[in-house]
């Protein structure tokens, strides 16, 4: 079995003992000269090329995007000691979005965003398409764990102290995430236009439309018009499926980039510990490395 | 000033190491207040941002367009004139809004205009079944002579004013008149707490004194009668 490449990089690898890390540099090993190795066949020579061409093919990827590097960052961040299973909830966020997002592609495939047609694609999805019971029920329930976990995502990080400095940007793109997504819950609502989502929907305009000044004309951008109209539905539909999911995809990006720039926080019950102050000479010479540096 | 008299002097000593004069960019004249450069970055970043708002503000007008958009005023006609009577109301249902089949509907309740009541005579009076809180359906219960609604428990009198729960506001009325001898329905408006008739307001929005300017008329909306 070939030996698999260090994926370790080398700056966070831990160095050899001295004596084990292989021939000193410049010298050949002993017995080269005794006996040399056999020149390899041609089958051979192109068994060992098929064997490289993934590395070949990432390594001209690479080259092109220098994508190495901010993997490299990226993946090999540390993380501070006490991390736990609630730092994974932002995590689990995205990947309901991520599943809201493939099941409504292909509900879309079949819903018609039209009033007079827009109940009966739904019964057609849920009663004839196959598994489009399924792909319904996972968007639908998917949305509600959405909106659960984003919840508890946002709880984590006021109860941990992370939106302090320097993460209150973090906070506040999170805090318009949270709105976005709860956006997507109420033009969503209304797609089935069923009596449940239409009075829902009727309500939730209302709501809307009670803001002193701008309400009543917030109300008429969402319905397109004094009444639920024929554009309501096609104009929820837009919003649901295109506005909103561009803003979350590229909202999320940034959230993410500063979370990798930042680092994440250590939960509160963990201490902050103080370097040792590591003795002058004793390191130096890399002898005596069990001591002082591995005390984090 | 000092750094006025160097550009111009010419170099007979004077300048030292570190005094030296950065060179003047192509182009420079005296008294200018723009570089060339700047001004090109100026009017590159202008040009740019008028194509940019060339593509969206029609597209945001295009969003927006409906709130200014007052539709045809559409009148119905619900039942001749015999059908309705001062003591109680008939429930009729029309056609509100075009285009959308059944959801379009919405239902009235008529009745003919009581003198008992400080009404003018020979009219006919339309309470719209939509609760002034958020918008559900009201029904009117004969027996107890109001208007009930399931959602929050909103209850109206029999002209449609507040009796208890959280409605803020009158039910609200349609337009009427005879044609024909047929009673036909028109477009909507809101009454304030005195059942005065102002422009049509959504539900949840308060009527009369200052709350006409907190919760402004809408341009979509019919004046009221």
């Amino acid at each position: 079995m070939p030996k698999l490449p260090n994926l370790v990089p080398a700056p966070l690898r831990k160095p050899a003992k001295p004596g084990q890390a292989g021939p000193r540099k410049g010298q050949a090993p002993a017995d080269l000269k005794t006996s040399p190795p056999e020149r390899p066949s041609d089958v051979q020579r192109l068994v060992a090329q098929a064997k490289e061409a993934p590395i070949d093919v990432a390594a001209w990827l690479d080259q092109r995007t220098g994508a190495s590097g901010f993997l490299t960052g990226m993946l090999f961040r540390k993380v501070p000691k006490g991390t736990n299973w609630f730092y994974t909830l932002g995590s689990a966020t995205m990947f309901a979005f991520i599943v809201q997002a493939v099941t409504g592609v292909f509900l879309a495939m079949f819903y018609t965003p039209s009033a007079t047609q827009a109940y009966a694609s739904i019964a057609h999805i849920n009663n004839e398409v196959p598994l489009g019971a399924f792909v319904h029920g996972m968007h639908k329930w998917g949305a509600s764990v959405m909106v659960i976990l984003i919840f508890l995502h946002m709880g984590r990080t006021f109860f941990f102290g992370a939106y302090k400095y320097p993460r209150e940007l973090n906070w506040v793109i999170g805090v318009v995430l949270l709105i976005l997504t709860m956006t997507m819950a109420f033009t969503g609502y209304l797609l089935p236009f069923d009596q449940r989502s239409f009075w829902a929907s009727i309500v939730g305009i209302n709501i809307n439309g009670t803001g002193p000044v701008l309400g009543p004309y917030l109300s008429d951008f969402l319905r397109a018009g004094p009444e639920l109209g024929a554009t309501t539905l096609a104009r929820f539909y837009a919003i649901h499926m295109l506005l909103i999911p561009g803003a979350i995809i590229a909202l999320i990006g940034a959230h993410l980039y500063l979370v990798v720039k930042l680092g994440t926080t250590a939960p509160p019950w963990v201490r902050a510990q103080r370097p040792k102050v590591a003795a002058p000479t004793a390191q130096l010479d890399g002898a005596d490395r069990g001591n002082g540096a591995s005390a984090r | 000033m000092a750094d006025d008299a160097d550009k111009t002097t010419p170099a007979n000593g004077a300048t030292t190491q570190q005094e030296r004069v950065k060179p003047e960019p192509p182009g420079y004249f005296e008294g200018e207040s723009m570089t060339r450069r700047k001004a090109f970055a100026v009017a590159a970043q202008g040009l740019g941002g008028l194509a940019g708002a060339a593509i969206v503000l029609p597209a945001v007008g295009f969003a927006v367009a409906p709130i200014f958009h007052r539709g045809k005023e559409r009148w119905e006609a619900v039942g001749p004139v015999s059908d309705f009577v001062e003591e109680t109301y008939r429930q009729v249902v029309f056609t509100e809004t075009e285009g959308i089949g059944d959801a379009g509907k919405t239902t009235a309740y008529v009745r003919k205009s009581s003198p008992e009541l400080g009404e003018k005579p020979g009219e006919f009076i339309a309470v719209s079944n939509r609760c002034a809180h958020l918008g559900c359906p009201v029904r009117f219960v004969e027996a107890a002579g109001n208007f009930i609604c399931p959602c929050h428990g909103g209850v109206y009198d029999f002209v449609g004013k507040v009796l208890g729960g959280p409605p803020v506001r009158p039910l609200d009325r349609f337009q009427t008149r005879v044609r024909n001898g047929q009673v036909e329905i028109g477009p909507r408006y809101s009454v304030t707490s005195q059942l005065k008739p102002v422009r049509a307001r959504d539900p949840g929005e308060f009527t009369g004194g200052i709350w006409e300017y907190l919760y402004p008329p809408r341009p979509s909306t019919f004046p009221a009668p």
